[in-house]
This record gives structure tokens, sequence and C-alpha cells, in this order.
């Protein structure tokens, strides 16, 4: 028989609570932007210049001798880290090595990679730079103007566009989920301080447009539903689209949370942060949909007339 | 009923077809790449039997485009340079000077005594000993200034000209700055670009980004240090008079002089008449060779008008010596043993084999017009990108499999549609990859794997529908031609707004984020067309042939 995720025909009341819901994700908001004021983010050096080198060796990396072997080249604040990964060969052993950038440098000079080749080659001489990226000050600074105002313009394009196919209180709802999602995705990187870079640009808005697929979903059931029952009370509309659509909210989770941790275990350790995040929005995303973004339309009400003539069918998008 | 026009049908087999062979490529990708290199070979003349026997390798009715890997995947080097164009404007301002003393100084009874007095970079400031005779000396330093024509069409000069109290304010106009900028950066492209292809590597990506930055991308070149030394020098090369030699940097260098540290013994200053007898623009050809001694050395030949000077210039100062600058720094500075009128020279300093070939390089490539300042660098290593591809291989295989089986388990028959629908999915984005000449990133792979996941999303949608419809009692035909109907909205909605997302992405992102925009955006477009297309195909086929009384979804 059928694998099924949930049961044929679902009654759970997802509005009777929906007050307490509502208040969890306020306080894990909070408590996202109180680490994100507290710790701040880990800001790869796309965000804050400064030149990353990944080191390869054969030989077992000893961090503390990597850190008294680049001491004498005064290059600042050092962080060394060794990498793991399951992809890895035996013998093969990374580290990841982050250096400050540099006064008075837009980026990195030869004569400094090339100084810091020798000194590590002295205490391990199997050591090879497989990657070895510099940012200077000024592109670094305009990449977080860019990154803040893609995610502004998603967001706001988004907002448009659900303004013109569905109504104003189901924009705001499907944007404050949004709103909701970056945050807990922003606030899990401070609490973890796993390193925030451009691609984690990219992983936030996938999830803005992932997290608006779901709820978009759900918005447009009640939409059909709102028809439908012209005269059931708000609240139950919401509930009956939610669970009409529960089969499919999770039949989509789930099969891209198994791309994606398939992604997360193999993928090597480049993308694993990138790919991290896009999980945990994912997870975020479905969520918000239901518990943030129908809870929020719930709390706005909505308009009752869908007399309009263009708004009939649903399956246009209105003249614009 | 059920029913799709022919003309749809035979629409949709000619779009996958297609899709699927412009794909097919990829799946030789070694073979196709080496049969493209030879192809590529042979038409600039290399038909080497080695070439011709690589274009067998491949059919030639084939499409052989393929998708292009990033730097991040095949390892090279991606520099971010910042054309000082300012330093331009501040060469041009003091080039100036000369011509505005020579306009003033006839004027003396009407403007007194001129002096260089010291600015910014970017003006000339004059004073004149007799503020009364301002209107006059503004009237003739505007007279040196030429007409602009700006992209507005709107006429203005190249030079502002102002007063200060009793300075002359000199500046470039901004149409002039405009102008100015554009044509250095279109000039360091094509510098780079040639000193790039000079060094032979493939595939280069130089482009302008921005107003004045250049990007620049090199597969499998080492390290951008490498590449910095070849594309970083501006190379501006100049043959000038010695007037003397020391070790005191801070000598009075005379009017007219300037003083050049050596660039090979340390402590040396030389003491130049800053006017060359000749420069590196007039050369037509350089390259590495090796001297009497057998040291690396540069071998050069400059055109008719710069050998003419070289010429008349070693004739008449046999004994005296003769410095060979290059970007300020004195190379050799040789005595000059005999008249030399050939026009062709050699330059030797304490250089090394690699030190002379790119020094060739830079000099048959020609001067930057500006200095380059590295805002960003990145090297990747071949065997980081190698495992990278490795490790995306293996996840986009294990999420494809672990997705097919789920879809199945799911949704049995109408499962195994939405799979084959998914395998061509993805078959689609490599074709369109390869079509438009995207270049796929890690990032991307990850869109790719990303999109296996939510490609069946859309079908997800229209298969629970038809549950749905199946649980109101409806037929089986009216449950699925019900299904798609209800789901189109839902499926619109959803995508769109997605696909917003990528375009954002795309226009803002840079690099691998934006081969991430990229696979993002063509797969939301296959997956809805395999969705809504494809596996509905396969559904009315089947339809047609099983005529199920019952369906199970």
């Amino acid at each position: 028989m059928r694998l099924k995720l949930v049961p044929t025909v679902t009654n759970f009341d997802f509005f009777s609570r929906s007050k307490v819901w509502l208040g969890i994700s306020g306080v894990f908001m909070v408590i996202a932007l109180i680490s994100f004021l507290l710790q701040g983010l880990n800001f790869g050096i796309d965000f804050r210049g400064g030149t990353t080198i990944r080191t390869e060796s054969t030989t077992e990396i000893n961090v503390g001798t990597y850190r008294d072997a680049l001491a004498p080249l005064e290059l600042g604040d050092i962080i060394i880290s060794e990498v793991f990964d399951p992809s890895f060969d035996a013998d093969q052993h990374v580290a990841m090595i982050r250096i400050q950038a540099q006064d008075g440098e837009e980026a990195v000079t030869a004569k400094m990679t090339k100084d810091a080749f020798a000194a590590l080659s002295s205490v391990d001489p199997a050591i090879n730079f497989v990657s070895v990226e510099s940012v200077g000050p000024k592109v670094s600074g305009e990449l977080i103007q860019t990154a803040i105002i893609a995610v502004i313009l998603a967001i706001s394009a988004v907002l448009f566009y659900i303004w013109l196919r569905f109504e104003w209180q189901f924009a705001v709802g499907a944007v404050l989920a949004l709103v909701h999602d970056v945050l807990l995705t922003i606030g899990i990187f401070s609490e973890l301080q796993i390193k925030f870079d451009l691609a984690i640009i990219a992983a936030l808005l996938t999830i803005v447009g992932y997290s608006l697929n779901d709820t978009v979903v759900v918005f447009d059931r009640v939409r059909e539903n709102l028809r439908k029952y012209k005269s059931k009370p708000l609240k139950d509309v919401l509930n009956l689209s939610i669970n009409e659509t529960l089969s499919r909210t999770m039949m989509t989770s789930v099969t891209t949370l198994l791309a994606l941790i398939a992604l997360l275990v193999l993928g090597g350790d480049v993308i694993r942060g990138f790919v991290f995040a896009m999980t945990w929005g994912v997870i975020v995303g479905t969520y918000s949909s239901i518990f943030v973004a129908s809870a929020i339309l719930m709390a706005l009400g909505v308009k009752r007339d869908w007399s309009k003539p263009n708004n009939e069918a649903g399956t246009q998008v209105p003249q614009v | 009923m059920l029913f799709i026009d022919l003309w749809k049908k035979v629409v949709i087999w000619v779009v996958v077809a297609l899709g699927l062979v412009l794909a097919l490529p990829n799946a030789f990708y070694d073979r196709v790449e080496q049969f493209n290199d030879a192809e590529k070979a042979i038409e600039v003349g290399f038909d080497t039997p080695e070439n011709l026997k690589k274009t067998e390798l491949w059919t030639p009715f084939l499409p052989s485009g393929l998708v292009n890997l990033g730097l991040d995947l095949r390892g090279g080097a991606h520099l971010l340079a910042e054309v000082q164009v300012a330093d331009v404007y501040a060469q041009r301002m003091t080039a100036l000077w000369p011509d505005v003393r020579d306009v003033l100084r006839p004027e003396r009874a009407t403007v007194g005594t001129i002096r260089l007095q010291k600015g910014t970079p970017d003006e000339l400031r004059v004073k004149i000993s007799e503020p009364v005779g301002m209107d006059r000396a503004l009237q003739l330093v505007r007279g040196l200034s030429q007409p602009v024509t700006s992209l507005g069409g709107a006429m203005s000069n190249d030079l502002d000209v102002r007063a200060e109290g009793d300075e002359i304010v000199v500046n470039l106009s901004v149409a002039e700055q405009a102008a100015t900028t554009e044509r250095t950066l279109r000039q360091a492209l094509e510098i780079i670009r040639r000193r790039i292809d000079e060094v032979g590597t493939r595939e280069p990506t130089i482009q302008r980004q921005g107003v004045d930055r250049i990007l620049i991308q090199v597969p499998g070149i080492g390290s951008a240090a490498e590449l910095k030394e070849i594309i970083g020098t501006t190379a501006q090369l100049t043959f000038q008079p010695v007037v003397g030699r020391g070790s005191n940097p801070e000598v009075p260098a005379g009017a007219g002089n300037e003083v050049l540290p050596s660039l090979n013994d340390e402590g040396v200053y030389y003491t130049l008449v800053s006017a060359p007898v000749v420069t590196g623009e007039e050369l037509v050809d350089a390259q590495p060779s090796f001297d009497q001694n057998n040291r690396p050395a540069v071998n050069f030949r400059f055109n008719p008008t710069g050998a003419r000077a070289f010429g008349d210039y070693t004739r008449d100062n046999i004994g005296s010596l003769f410095a060979i600058v290059l970007d300020g720094e004195v190379i050799s500075a040789p005595v000059i043993q005999s008249h030399i009128p050939g026009g062709s020279g050699i330059i030797t300093g304490s250089f090394t084999v690699e030190e002379s070939t790119n020094l060739a390089v830079l000099l048959r490539a020609g001067a930057l017009p500006a200095g380059l300042e590295f805002l960003e660098e990145r090297t990747i290593g071949p065997e980081l990108g190698a495992d990278s591809i490795k490790a995306g291989q293996i996840a986009c295989i294990v999420a494809g499999i672990a997705v097919l089986i789920f879809m199945v388990l799911s949704y049995g028959l109408f499962g195994i549609f939405a799979n084959v629908a998914l395998i061509i999915n993805v078959g689609l984005i490599f074709g369109l990859l390869s079509l438009v000449g995207a270049t796929l990133t890690l990032p991307g792979i990850a869109g790719i794997v990303l999109t296996i996941g939510m490609a069946v999303d859309a079908n997800v949608l229209v298969f629970e529908r038809i549950r749905e419809e199946i649980r109101a009692e409806k037929g089986p035909a009216r449950s699925i031609e019900l299904g798609y109907e209800k789901a189109i909205s839902a499926i619109t909605d959803a995508n769109v707004t997605t696909f917003m997302t990528a375009v954002i992405l795309f226009a803002m992102g840079s690099g691998p984020v934006r081969g991430f925009a990229i696979t993002l955006g063509l797969g939301i477009l296959t997956s809805v067309f395999t969705a809504i297309f494809v596996t509905r195909l396969l559904v009315v086929i089947w339809f047609d042939r099983a005529r199920p009384k019952k369906i199970e979804v």
C-alpha cells in the first residue's frame, strides 16, 4: 500500500492555540534578534575583508604549530581551524586559515601568500594551498550593501505580487512569515557562529522563495474555500484549507529535505553552511506557512466579498 | 474528456527531445571538451594529426555545447581590479602646466608673474601676482580647452577653469572625466585581454564591472599571484638620458629632471631627464632572448619613428649613459657604445628566464593606461574543484534516488510518471544550461539538487488534487482533469514567486551566487513544464491505453 505521511483526511485544529504558536514564534524571533545583536554574525571574508587560505596536507594537522609558524609574520588576527568531512580520504587533512584585512592593502599581496606558504612548509613539508581567497575592505562593504538590498528587494517584490494576486492581508501574512524565517535563520547562524558569507545570502533568498511557495499554496486554498463556503467562520475556513493542503505540504517538504540532507551529508564541506541554511529554512518555512502566515491572516481578518468578476476562476493573473 | 491535441503532443515531445539532445554532450564531458578544443585549434590552422584524431571523439552533427564549469569547480584564478582613473586625471593636469605657462607668459604685463601652486592631484593651481589681470588669464587658459561630445549630444569643454582669489584652478570637466574614464577602461580591457592571450590560457573571462572595475577570471591558472604579475604591471617603458648617478634619493634633480631608483642595485639612484627619448609605445616587437654572456634578456624593435629618434640620439651621444626605465624604476643604464641605426636593441638586467619572458609579453601587449588596484582575488586549486564535483555528483545521485523511491512509494504508478518527468527535468536543465552557455558553480549544483526536491512539488499538488476529487466520488477521467485544472493556480503562484527571487539573485549576485540563481531559475521553468505537460501527457497516454474504471493515486 501507499506510504502516507499524514492520514488521508485530517482534521487538526491549528487555530485553537494560534496565540500560543504566534507567541512561541515571537519569543524565538526575539532570541534570534538578541543573539544577533549580542554575538553578531561570524562574517566570512566576503563581508569583512581579509584572506582565507585552505590548506591540505597528508600529515596530521596541529593547529598550534601552524599558529606558531605564522606568528612571526605579524599578520594580525589569525583564525586557524581544522576541517573534518566524511568525504575526505584517510590521509587528507584540511585546515582553514583566516587572516584579517591588512592595513592599507586592498587585497592580499603575493608576498604574504608566499611568506605564509614558506612558514607553514617549514613545519609541515607536505602542506599545499588548495585555495586562497582575498577580499578587500572596499568590495566587502559593497557586498554587504548589495546583499541587504537583495533581501529587501526580494521581500518587497513578493509583497507586491501577493497583494496583486490576493488581498493585502495575505501579503502581510506572507511577508511576516518571511521575516520570521529570515530572522530565525540569521539567529541560528549567530547562535552557532557558522560562517556567514555571500552564499548564505543566496540561501536566505531561496528560503524566502521556498517558504513563500508553501504559504502561497495554503493561501490559494484559503481563497478557494472562502468562495466555496461563504458563511463559514474564517477560522474554520483556514483550518480546513491547511488540513486539505497538509498532505501536499508534508510531501514537498520531505522530498526537498531528502535532497538537501543528501547534499548536507555528501556534498562536501565547502557548501555545508549553504546547505545547512537551506535545510533549516525549509523546516522553518514549512512551520511558518502554517503557524505564522495563516495565524496573521486570521488576526487581520479578510474581506469576504469575492464577487469581483475577474477573480472568479482564480487562474488568471490580474490585468495590471 | 482527457484529450491533448496532436500538435501539442508533438510540440511537447520535440521540446523534450531537443532539450535532451542539447544535454547529451555533458554526459561525455571529457571527450566533447577535447573534441571542441581540437576543432578550435584546427580552425586557426593547427591541423596536426593529433588534433584531427581528436575530432573523431564526437559526432559533428550532434550539438557540442557544454555547460561551462565555474572557477570553484574547475580551479583557476579570479581577480577584481580597479583601474586608477584618478591617476590619469592627475597626469592630464600635470601635462597641462607647460601649456598654461606658455599662454600666460606673453601676457606678463597684465597677469604678472605666474607660479605653479600645490593642489589636489586632480587640479592645476596657478597663482598670478596681478589679480586685476584675472579675467584675461582665465580667458587665455579657457582658450586651451577643447570641446567634448558627450553621449547626450550636449557640447561641453574638457576643462573647467575658475578663479579662487588670485589663483587659477583648472579641473577636468565632468563630461571629460566620464569620457576619460570610458577611454581608459576600454584601453585597459584591451591591454589586459592581449596580455592574457599572449600567455595563452583557455577561455578567460575579462569583463568590465561597474564604472572603473575589471573582472578577470582565468581557469586553470595556478594562482592569482601569477596572474597579477602578468596583468598588474603597468609596463610603461621609457628610454631616458642620464644626468647623474648617486646614492641619495633626495638629491636636487634640477628643472625638467627626475630621480628614479635602480631596479636591481639597492641604494642606487639615477638623475634622469624627464622627457623620454623614446617610449614603449613605439615598440613593434619584443622577444625574450639571451645576451652575449648568455644571461636572459629581452630583444626589442622600434617602429620607424621610434627607430629614427633612437638612432639619432645614440649617434649624437656616444659615450654617455642611457637609462631604460620600466614603471619608474631603472632596469639598466648602459653606456652608448656606438650609433644604433636599425631601431632594434636589447634590454639586459639581472633577469631570470621567467622574468624576461614576462617582460617581453608585457612590452608586446603595450602599457596599461593607468595602474590597477586589486580589490578581490581568489585562487581555487583544481583538486578542490574536482573534489567538489565528485561530492556534488554523489549528492545528486543519492538525492535523486531517494526522491524517486519516495515518489513511487507515495503515489504508485503516478509516482513513476512523476519520476520520468523528474529525470527529463534534470536533463532539460543541463540542456538549457548548455544552450545559454551558463556557468555551473558549486552553489549551482546545490540549486540542481534543490530543484530535484522541489520539482516534484507541482506534481504533488496535482496528485493531491486528483486524490481529493476521487474522494469526492468523481469518475477517474474527471478527477484527473479537475486535478490539473484546480492545481494550476497554486502552481503558478508558487512558481512565479520563487522565480522572482531567482531573478533578483541573478541581478544582484555575482560569481557562484549567480550560478545558483541560474540553475534555480531554469529549474523552475523546466519543472513547471515537465509537471504540467510531460507528466500530464504520460498520464493521458496511459489512461487512453488502460481505460481504468477506478484509479488510485
